[in-house]
């Protein structure tokens, strides 16, 4: 109907071809296919033998184990050998026998060692073995103390992974997200960090107002966030070691949806103004100095950064109904990403660059959808009927995203072609809003 | 009760000495959108609240509580026709004492992504916001806030509880 009133206003038949030409354009966008995922992917078996330990080392050598063994499967990549089904224990590849773990249909076995350091220290041995092979893959010797004990873990994990699927892992990394504990009366809420496999929880802010929208620096230092402190949103960038806070932005209306350049040096966010007109800005952290970017009357808002610093993506109802946006942050024009369905948005993109996580509406549930910017390709990887905040891994192979079970908000990870979905262990109160963390420093 | 008789009187008061403050340019202050003027907002504030007697209805015109919550339909942000009134009532007050002011806080439902139903939830604010000035309120006693879907009224996943959550609640500041 649209077009029908375009054609009539103009004559000129190149006009006229040229929007057939949009036409048929358009249609061929409409046609990108809508895979949905079942979550199930194949199974690599591997064995990840108790580590060996002294008398002093016993617990240690159990807790080291166990973080190794639960990383290893909450990928949704691997399934591990019981222990009780071991047919022996080698803590050193000099000990292992290859047929009986090629009986038992095994195809990597991890084995390893704590040994006493210096003080309080102590070094964690491993090796990863190929059955088929019968040659050892990686191994290395780790000094740790009580403190590092959980790193070491999740490390080794990441090598172990890392070896057998080709993937950098990420056991090592934080997620940061926002509990809540809402009631008529009372609420509270809680801007938390944990170890990627929810354990570790360090309570970063807690309040009486609605926290919202963390977001990392690229240095892991940094988290910054949107407070409702005092009845008004305001951002604030917030250092997780030392637990100090700046106030960055507190202009009337909304400070909002605060994003991190790649460089660390300036924050994509969303003003509002005290008319209420939803723009995105770019903020220079340390000269404090403001530029506006969109100056549309709909909701512009949820800026993510392209990972060259060039170009943001946003969410936009610009067109009569939210949909993903990119302009590049040195021009004044936008251009529409997305096409599928009525309801796209909370646009991020993979750290490779490569593809385009959203909140999308697919038969009136909100699901967490990924597209692949080269391919056109559009897949929808969560299942639930309120699934929101999608959030890349470092590794671009695995995202988070935040969903409901029986009412509680609770977190779930899927890897990016919707093989492999975990749902993280639920925790005590209302979880939404993971945000993963980038790759840590050693 | 006593505790009630005193915010009355310590409410007019501050009416009182606010309208003394304010005596230059009149009830709607410095604002640029009076376009109410016309209203003579203190004559036509004594009936709205009415009883039938007739020594309390000047007293208790302000502290007679106004409904606090304007309700949307879905997916929209338009005033409905029914709270002309209601917004009309606060305009008064408020061009009456210049020195209050109220916080608009916009409200979503659930559904959909969090920042965006932030903007749902302004969008709502400003409408009664609008519809303020339309009545004359200087834009300085007005401060909106959304909270999207961050404070739900209900608790439910349907649609009678995002019936309730879609809403802008009124709070007067004195």
């Amino acid at each position: 109907m649209r077009q029908g009133n375009i054609i009539r206003v103009f004559n000129n038949k190149k006009i006229l071809l040229f929007l057939i030409a949009l036409l048929i354009q358009n249609i061929s966008k409409a046609e990108l296919t809508i895979r949905i995922t079942q979550g199930v992917g194949k199974l690599t078996p591997v064995a990840i033998v108790p580590f060996g330990y002294d008398e002093s080392s016993a617990n240690l050598s159990k807790e080291i184990t166990e973080i190794i063994s639960n990383d290893l499967l909450r990928s949704g990549r691997f399934s591990s050998t019981p222990i009780e089904n071991m047919l022996q224990k080698p803590t050193t590849g000099a000990e292992i026998d290859f047929d009986d773990w090629s009986i038992l249909g095994v195809e990597a076995v991890v084995v390893g060692k704590i040994t006493k350091g210096r003080n309080n220290s102590f070094n964690i041995q491993f090796q990863l073995f190929d059955i088929f092979k019968r040659e050892q893959i990686v191994g290395y010797r780790l000094p740790a103390n009580e403190i590092t004990m959980r790193r070491s873990a999740h490390r080794i994990a990441d090598m172990v992974f890392e070896e057998l699927t080709g993937i950098r892992g990420v056991f090592d990394t934080k997620v940061a997200y926002v509990r809540s504990n809402v009631s008529r009366d009372r609420s509270s809420y809680a801007l938390v960090v944990s170890d990627s496999d929810g354990e570790n929880e360090q309570i970063i802010l807690e309040s009486k107002d609605p926290i919202m929208s963390p977001s990392w620096s690229p240095d892991s230092r940094l988290l910054s966030y949107v407070s409702f402190e005092g009845n008004m949103s305001s951002i604030f960038v917030q250092n997780l070691r030392t637990g100090n806070r700046r106030k960055i932005s507190e202009l009337p209306g909304i400070n909002g949806s605060p994003a991190f350049s790649p460089d660390g040096r300036q924050l994509v966010l969303t003003l509002g103004g005290s008319d209420g007109n939803l723009d995105i800005h770019i903020l220079d952290i340390a000269s404090r100095k403001l530029r506006r970017l969109t100056y549309n009357r709909a909701i512009d808002t949820e800026a993510t950064w392209a990972p060259n610093g060039e170009e943001i993506y946003f969410t936009s109802d610009r067109g009569g109904s939210p949909q993903i946006y990119k302009m590049k942050v040195n021009a004044d024009r936008a251009t529409r990403v997305t096409f599928e369905g009525s309801y796209n948005a909370r646009p991020r993109l993979s750290p490779d660059g490569n593809k385009l996580a959203m909140v999308h509406q697919y038969r009136g549930d909100y699901r967490i959808a990924i597209l692949d910017i080269k391919e056109e390709d559009f897949l929808i990887l969560s299942s639930g009927k309120q699934d929101e905040s999608p959030s890349f891994a470092p590794n671009s192979d695995t995202l988070i995203y935040a969903t409901k079970l029986r009412g509680n908000g609770v977190l779930e990870t899927v890897t990016a072609d919707g093989l492999v979905r975990q749902r993280m262990a639920p925790k005590l109160g209302d979880i939404r809003e993971p945000v993963w963390s980038p790759f840590l420093k050693l | 009760m006593n505790r009630f008789k005193w915010l009355t009187v310590s409410t007019l008061i501050f009416f009182v000495s606010g309208c003394t403050l304010y005596s230059g340019p009149g009830p709607t202050g410095s604002s640029s959108m009076s376009s109410a003027d016309d209203n003579d907002p203190s004559s036509y504030g004594m009936g709205m609240d009415g009883d039938d007697s007739m020594e309390r209805i000047g007293d208790d015109s302000f502290a007679e509580p106004l409904d606090t919550i304007i309700y949307f339909d879905f997916d929209r942000s338009d005033l409905r026709l029914e709270y002309d009134d209601l917004v009309s009532a606060y305009a008064q007050r408020l061009n009456a004492n210049t020195l209050a002011t109220v916080r608009l806080e916009g409200h979503a439902d659930e559904r959909g992504s969090r920042e965006y139903n932030i903007g749902l939830g302004e969008r709502r604010a400003q409408a009664v916001r609008r519809a303020m000035l339309l009545n004359g309120v200087s834009a300085n006693q007005i401060t909106t806030v959304s909270y999207g879907e961050e404070r739900p009224m209900a608790f439910g996943s349907n649609e009678s509880s995002y019936q309730q959550n879609r809403r802008v609640e009124i709070v007067v500041i004195n």
